[in-house]
């Protein structure tokens, strides 16, 4: 996690809060069970992820679309199986 | 102090339907407006609305706001405000075909009118036969309103202010309100945001109950802060369940999906609505559905494993419909329930949704509060919109899609009232208080320095655990009495949280403990105000008083939070156009 600083990371964090309680609940757990051990290219993908519209963002989830992107579709797939 | 100050017109604090709606009134008119938010303002809880906005347009069937009007006094159960009521409804074509306009993508009829929906409650000539009046952009509709609102703003010049956190009201020795102090998460700075008007548009604050339809950010600040700086809060007994939440996640399936035909089910297979409601059957109001299938289930007929919820039935809809009219809705229930409900049915139970009362206003978005003989007199300078407030359209029990509309119309008039106050009365700033933002000092100086507290999130299941057990959909005396005495322990130890984190740059952990202080003020209300009202009313369902007692009760509660303490003012029976609209039983 050296490439990102802890402020960051708090960052993240707290764009990680969305409008959708559908969304809170994946995220709370990947946060929980994933997030601290991501490697800064995963850390990555997860923030661009995050630019998402909420809707979007958990069509995505939710396995309805697709990203182009195959590193951040990595993170998808966490996401899809947590 | 040396606490940084910024000027501003008008400060709005809220960027969701109802943020963003009153603060293009005021950009537009050429105030210089800031809206804060804590999270991007198209992020807003209003982004979760899915089912629709009501406006008695009449493309569909015919319709009229009249009727309109009337479900919404019948399915407030007679507490709503019908001035208030009469203004949303009468109002609400234009402000659909106003969001029309602004470029909201709405779905439509063939003839290229805005298609309308059927939605619970929602009928023709006075209760007689369901309509159409729901309008809706697919499944998006609250999101498809955030981002048009939101680009609207942008174009008008609206300032926003992203990732803070407003802390406190300031008023000052008048009473008046002259500003916010706020939080700027970036750099973990208290400023001092003064103003001639201020506006709460902070949503909901569902995260009080363990049950919830609503997303982590519903945190009640608004009204946390209206309890700190001495402004009552009104009707906080009333709550609204929606009936269909996935059991054990809160997901909500919108209502939609029994306008196009869903059906509930108990374990015997039978659609027991109805036997509760022959008329509207699946349709009839949420509390009443809500309160239907908890009967099913106390009586033993539940489905599952501990016989706890009820089957929502789609499937003989056909997947067509199924994916076409209700797309969200089956990835939902395969996420949060684990089943296709082009197959199977999926298990829901009541889930905590939406809070009727709020900070107390009029029609105007004034926020009004007892002063000597005066139940309803203006606190200058402060207006509130949106779930926060409490007009009151919804009474004990708000029909759905009319919050949507609450939004874009008293958001509007709220905008409006704002702009005439601030033109007509306030040439400028009123004066700072010396100890404008001592409160909120105070307040983060004590989690810095507290030792030997609790964690946040352990307090905050013990205060969601609590109103879930003590003040859900079946209430009692006993049951609430308790609710009482526990609430008040959990805000004892809310005084003693504590955070590890006591860094200043984007220190969530310090936003979270400040949040579950407004939480347990909206929890500690809700108890308080319950636990005094002696009858049944819409979502309030006293099982020791099951019947409405208008004589008594038809009255609206306000909660003082420094005493701990409930006065109560009369509803207002005066409509501005029509007759009165007196209580009925409510039947469906
Ligand atoms: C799942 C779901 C579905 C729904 N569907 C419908 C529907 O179909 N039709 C309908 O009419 N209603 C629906 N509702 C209800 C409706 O969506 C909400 O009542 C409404 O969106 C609330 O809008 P608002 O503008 O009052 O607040 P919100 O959209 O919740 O916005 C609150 C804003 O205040 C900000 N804020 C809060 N506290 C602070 C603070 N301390 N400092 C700075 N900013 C702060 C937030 O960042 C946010 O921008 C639904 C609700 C849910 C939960």
């Amino acid at each position: 996690m050296t490439d990102f600083d802890p402020v960051e990371l708090k960052r993240i964090r707290w764009h990680s809060r969305r409008g959708l309680l559908e969304l809170d609940l994946v995220l709370e757990r990947f946060l929980a069970q994933r997030f601290d051990s991501l490697s800064p290219a995963e850390m990555s993908a997860y923030k661009a992820l995050l630019e998402l519209p909420d809707n979007d963002f958990l069509d995505v989830v939710n396995g309805k679309t697709d990203l182009d992107d195959p590193s951040i579709m990595q993170i998808v797939e966490i996401l899809r199986a947590i | 102090m040396g606490v940084p100050v910024r000027r501003f017109d008008a400060v709005i604090v809220g960027g969701g339907g109802a943020g963003l709606r009153a603060a293009l009134q005021l950009s537009e008119s050429g105030l210089k407006t800031a809206v804060l938010s804590k999270v991007f303002p198209t992020r807003s809880h209003t982004v979760a609305a899915q089912g629709g906005i009501s406006a008695s347009l009449g493309n569909v069937q015919e319709d009229r706001w009249e009727w309109h009007m009337y479900d919404t006094v019948k399915g407030s159960d007679w507490l709503g405000d019908q001035d208030a009521i009469e203004f949303m409804c009468r109002k609400a074509p234009e402000a659909v075909i106003e969001l029309e306009h602004f470029g909201m993508p709405f779905d439509r009829l063939e003839n290229g009118k805005i298609y309308q929906r059927p939605f619970g409650g929602h009928t023709q000539n006075n209760g007689q036969t369901p309509v159409q009046r729901a309008c809706a952009a697919a499944d998006r509709t609250g999101h498809a309103m955030l981002h048009t609102l939101y680009q609207r703003n942008v174009r008008a010049n609206t300032q926003f202010f992203v990732e803070w956190m407003a802390l406190d009201l300031i008023r000052d020795a008048d009473g008046d309100v002259v500003g916010v102090t706020a939080l700027e998460m970036e750099t973990g700075e208290v400023f001092i945001l003064h103003a001639k008007a201020v506006l709460f548009a902070t949503g909901g604050a569902g995260r009080i109950y363990a049950a919830s339809t609503n997303a982590f950010i519903n945190t009640g600040d608004g009204l946390g802060m209206c309890v700190r700086a001495g402004i009552p809060l009104e009707d906080m007994e009333f709550w609204q369940f929606h009936p269909t939440g996935v059991a054990g996640a809160g997901v909500l399936i919108t209502e939609g999906v029994r306008g196009e035909g869903g059906i509930l089910l108990n374990s015997n297979g039978e659609r027991f609505m109805e036997r509760y409601a022959p008329n509207l059957k699946d349709l009839a109001p949420r509390d009443f559905v809500a309160r239907s299938m908890e009967q099913e289930v106390l009586e033993g007929r539940g489905c599952g494993p501990n016989k706890d919820y009820v089957l929502l039935k789609l499937d003989h809809l056909g997947p067509d419909i199924i994916k076409q009219r209700l797309p969200g809705i089956r990835e939902i229930a395969i996420k949060f329930a684990g089943v296709d409900p082009i197959k199977e049915p999926i298990p829901v139970i009541p889930t905590c949704h939406y809070m009727m009362g709020g900070i107390p206003t009029n029609y105007r978005g004034e926020v009004v509060i007892p002063q000597g003989d005066n139940p309803e007199s203006r606190v200058n300078g402060f207006f509130a919109a949106g779930e926060c407030a409490c007009a009151s359209v919804h009474g004990a029990n708000r029909l759905g899609t009319n919050s949507l509309l609450d939004l874009v119309v008293f958001g509007k008039s709220a905008g409006d009232s704002m702009v005439e106050y601030i033109k007509n009365e306030m040439p400028t700033w009123k004066d700072l208080p010396a100890d404008a933002a001592d409160r909120s000092l105070a307040r983060i100086a004590r989690l810095d320095g507290q030792t030997n507290g609790e964690e946040v999130a352990d307090v905050r299941t013990a205060m969601q655990r609590t109103v879930q057990a003590r003040a859900a959909v079946f209430r009692n005396a006993d049951n609430l009495s308790k609710g009482v005495t526990e609430i008040q322990q959990v805000a004892e130890r809310v005084k003693r949280t504590q955070i590890k984190d006591k860094s200043k740059v984007f220190n969530t952990a310090r936003v979270e403990a400040l949040e579950l202080e407004n939480l347990i003020e909206v929890a500690v209300a809700t108890l308080i105000a319950a636990d005094a009202r002696k009858e049944s009313r819409g979502a309030h369902a006293h099982a020791d008083f099951p019947n409405r007692d208008d004589e008594v009760w038809m009255k609206h509660s306000l909660y003082y939070g420094d005493e701990r303490r409930l006065s109560y003012k009369p509803v207002h029976t005066k409509p501005l156009s029509v007759d009165y609209i007196p209580p009925k039983e409510r039947t469906f």
